[in-house]
């Protein structure tokens, strides 16, 4: 069931046309995220489930109530901020406590929700802190608490992870997506990461220009991207060329490879799309040849670059406990994984 | 000496050679406002506390201070009232005139008060008001005003504008956020605005001068005394002007600048 349904939705800042006749219908309880980069209108997006824009055409419809020009306060959906926006005159209980409050509850309705709030995101003995006197990651656990808080709908995040490090966020990566399945509540989460992309959702909605140019599980946008902004944003990818020679048979550097090449006329010149994983280093002379360029230790592999006879440039990695070595200038033959490549015209 | 020495010497020696400039006469005063005689004249021969009294048993200067205290109080009052839904406005909406205004907001201050004192004078009785205590106080509520607009559009423009949209976000309607986030939020900087209000009122003097019938002000007050010469119990009221204006910034400045 569709929880929320987002009606060839259009945007205009002036004559900037951020959102284009977007459609998008979220189920229940699902982990949606919007994923683009900076500029593709992810953020407008949500700022148009939240109610913070209105959009110039379109509706959006939550729980089959007709909500687009309905203001912010008068929404079932509560947002979690990418700078948290914590009340600073206020501490982290009556953070929590200002949705309630809002809505008339009484005292000990209040109190109890805060307090389960705030053993939830295991903020109990920081409950009489100011905002001031917590640390990132602390903070980002308070917003989260009091955007819950209120039971919404949906919840939105618009790149609640961006201010932390590294760590942290990888931690709170597990953390929100657990959150998501013990509260069973639908997320709808926008990001530019599309590591974070990967982790945490159920469904994927990739954006570019103000378009959704994709909307799967993230394994349907990883191993299928529908185009080629897709298959360039998510994951390392390697970008050759070639030519159709037949129905889901390419030649690449005089190599045979087998994929689905769609509609592709023979003969037709095509771009071939690889990842790292699905390319190796083959010890027979059957391979496509190159040179290698650079090699950069990783940790658990080596980054091998490797330039092709067309010129192409490849990256693949090649695990630390490989037999061989390889080192700049030497020459080597590369093998395809069949029906991994994804062709494009 | 070495150049590097010389050259702090040189900084400090003319630090303290302003400040000595600027403040030295204040110095003065206040030092004189403890002299016993009657001739100001060092070495001073006699401290006494005696002006302080003369000077609270002085009907007509009690009466000023009573005059500006209570058009300080209604002028910041309603400059408040005025000024900060307006910053407010200005901060958060755009509407047609608003770069006019934000030129256009300082003019009460940045114009000679003589300017503004004659503009009144004959502004006032066109559209009814008298010269009188009343038309002061109108005269002083168009200046703070523009102070007030000028120091809480700043805070506004320090305040994070998600705030306000996650109190929306939370179910709390403009008036409830406005009362509720944003008023706490730039509560020092309302205290530090009044105080400077307040200040600034009581002390105003060429605005005041071209409007005022009946009561005299304080500083108009003094002005008075100072024809019959510079007599201690002047000095003692500067002193204690002194005192209250120099706490009243300092505080203000403090509050402004608090997050």
């Amino acid at each position: 069931m569709s929880i929320l349904i987002i009606k060839n939705a259009d945007k205009f800042y002036g004559k900037n046309h951020v959102v284009k006749s977007l459609n998008l219908e979220v189920d229940d309880s699902e982990f949606l995220t919007i994923l683009g980069p900076s500029g593709c209108g992810k953020t407008t997006t949500l700022r148009m489930i939240a109610g913070f824009e209105t959009p110039d055409k379109g509706s959006i419809i939550l729980k089959g109530e007709d909500i687009t020009y309905l203001p912010p306060y008068k929404r079932h959906v509560n947002t979690v901020f990418q700078n948290y926006a914590l009340f600073p005159n206020m501490n982290v209980s009556e953070n929590i406590a200002f949705g309630l409050q809002q809505q008339k509850k009484d005292k000990a309705t209040v109190d109890k929700k805060v307090t389960e709030m705030l053993a939830m995101v295991r903020m109990s003995n920081f409950a009489k802190r100011k905002p001031a006197e917590l640390s990132g990651g602390q903070q980002q656990r308070v917003a989260i608490a009091r955007a819950v808080a209120n039971n919404p709908a949906i919840l939105l995040l618009d790149e609640p992870l961006g201010a932390l490090d590294l760590k942290l966020r990888k931690q709170m990566q597990f953390e929100l997506k657990s959150l998501q399945q013990q509260l069973n509540y639908t997320f709808i989460y926008v990001t530019h990461d599309q590591e974070e992309a990967l982790t945490m959702s159920d469904r994927i909605a990739v954006m570019n220009e103000g378009v959704i140019d994709q909307l799967g599980t993230p394994e349907e946008i990883y191993n299928s991207p529908s185009t080629e902004f897709v298959a360039g944003f998510i994951g390392d990818i390697n970008k050759l060329s070639g030519k159709v020679t037949a129905q889901n048979e390419l030649v690449c550097n005089g190599q045979n490879i087998i994929a689905n090449t769609k509609n592709i006329p023979n003969g037709k010149e095509a771009k071939i799309f690889l990842r790292p994983e699905n390319i190796f280093i083959t010890q027979s002379n059957n391979g496509i040849p190159g040179k290698i360029l650079q090699t950069v230790f990783a940790g658990t592999h080596t980054k091998l670059e490797i330039q092709l006879s067309d010129g192409n440039i490849v990256h693949i990695n090649e695990p630390v406990n490989s037999e061989r070595r390889y080192t700049h200038g030497d020459s080597i033959h590369l093998e395809v994984k069949q029906h991994t490549a994804i062709i494009f015209e | 000496m070495n150049t590097t020495s010389l050259k702090n010497f040189l900084v400090s020696f003319s630090g303290i050679a302003v400040l000595l400039f600027l403040y030295f006469p204040l110095v003065v005063i206040v030092l004189f406002s403890f002299n016993a005689d009657t001739v100001n004249s060092f070495p001073i021969q006699h401290f006494s506390l005696k002006w302080y009294s003369v000077l609270f048993r002085d009907d007509e200067l009690l009466q000023s201070i009573g005059t500006s205290i209570s058009i300080a109080l209604i002028s910041t009052a309603v400059a408040l009232l005025i000024g900060i839904p307006a910053a407010y406005a200005m901060h958060k909406y755009d509407f047609k005139g608003k770069k006019l205004i934000d030129k256009i907001v300082l003019m009460p201050i940045t114009l000679p008060g003589i300017v503004t004192g004659v503009a009144m004078l004959s502004f006032f009785p066109f559209v009814g008001v008298k010269i009188s205590l009343t038309a002061v106080t109108f005269g002083h509520i168009t200046f703070l005003c523009a102070i007030v607009v000028t120091q809480m559009l700043a805070r506004f423009k320090r305040l994070d504008p998600y705030l306000e949209q996650a109190a929306y976000d939370l179910g709390a309607t403009p008036s409830a956020t406005f009362f509720k986030v944003i008023l706490p939020n730039i509560k020092t900087a309302i205290i530090g605005c009044v105080l400077l209000c307040l200040v600034l009122s009581m002390d105003e003097i060429p605005v005041t001068f071209f409007l005022i019938a009946g009561n005299n002000t304080l500083p108009l007050e003094i002005y008075a005394m100072m024809r019959r010469g510079i007599t201690p119990e002047v000095n003692a009221i500067s002193t204690l002007i002194f005192i209250f204006s120099t706490t009243a910034i300092l505080l203000s400045m403090r509050l402004n600048k608090e997050k």
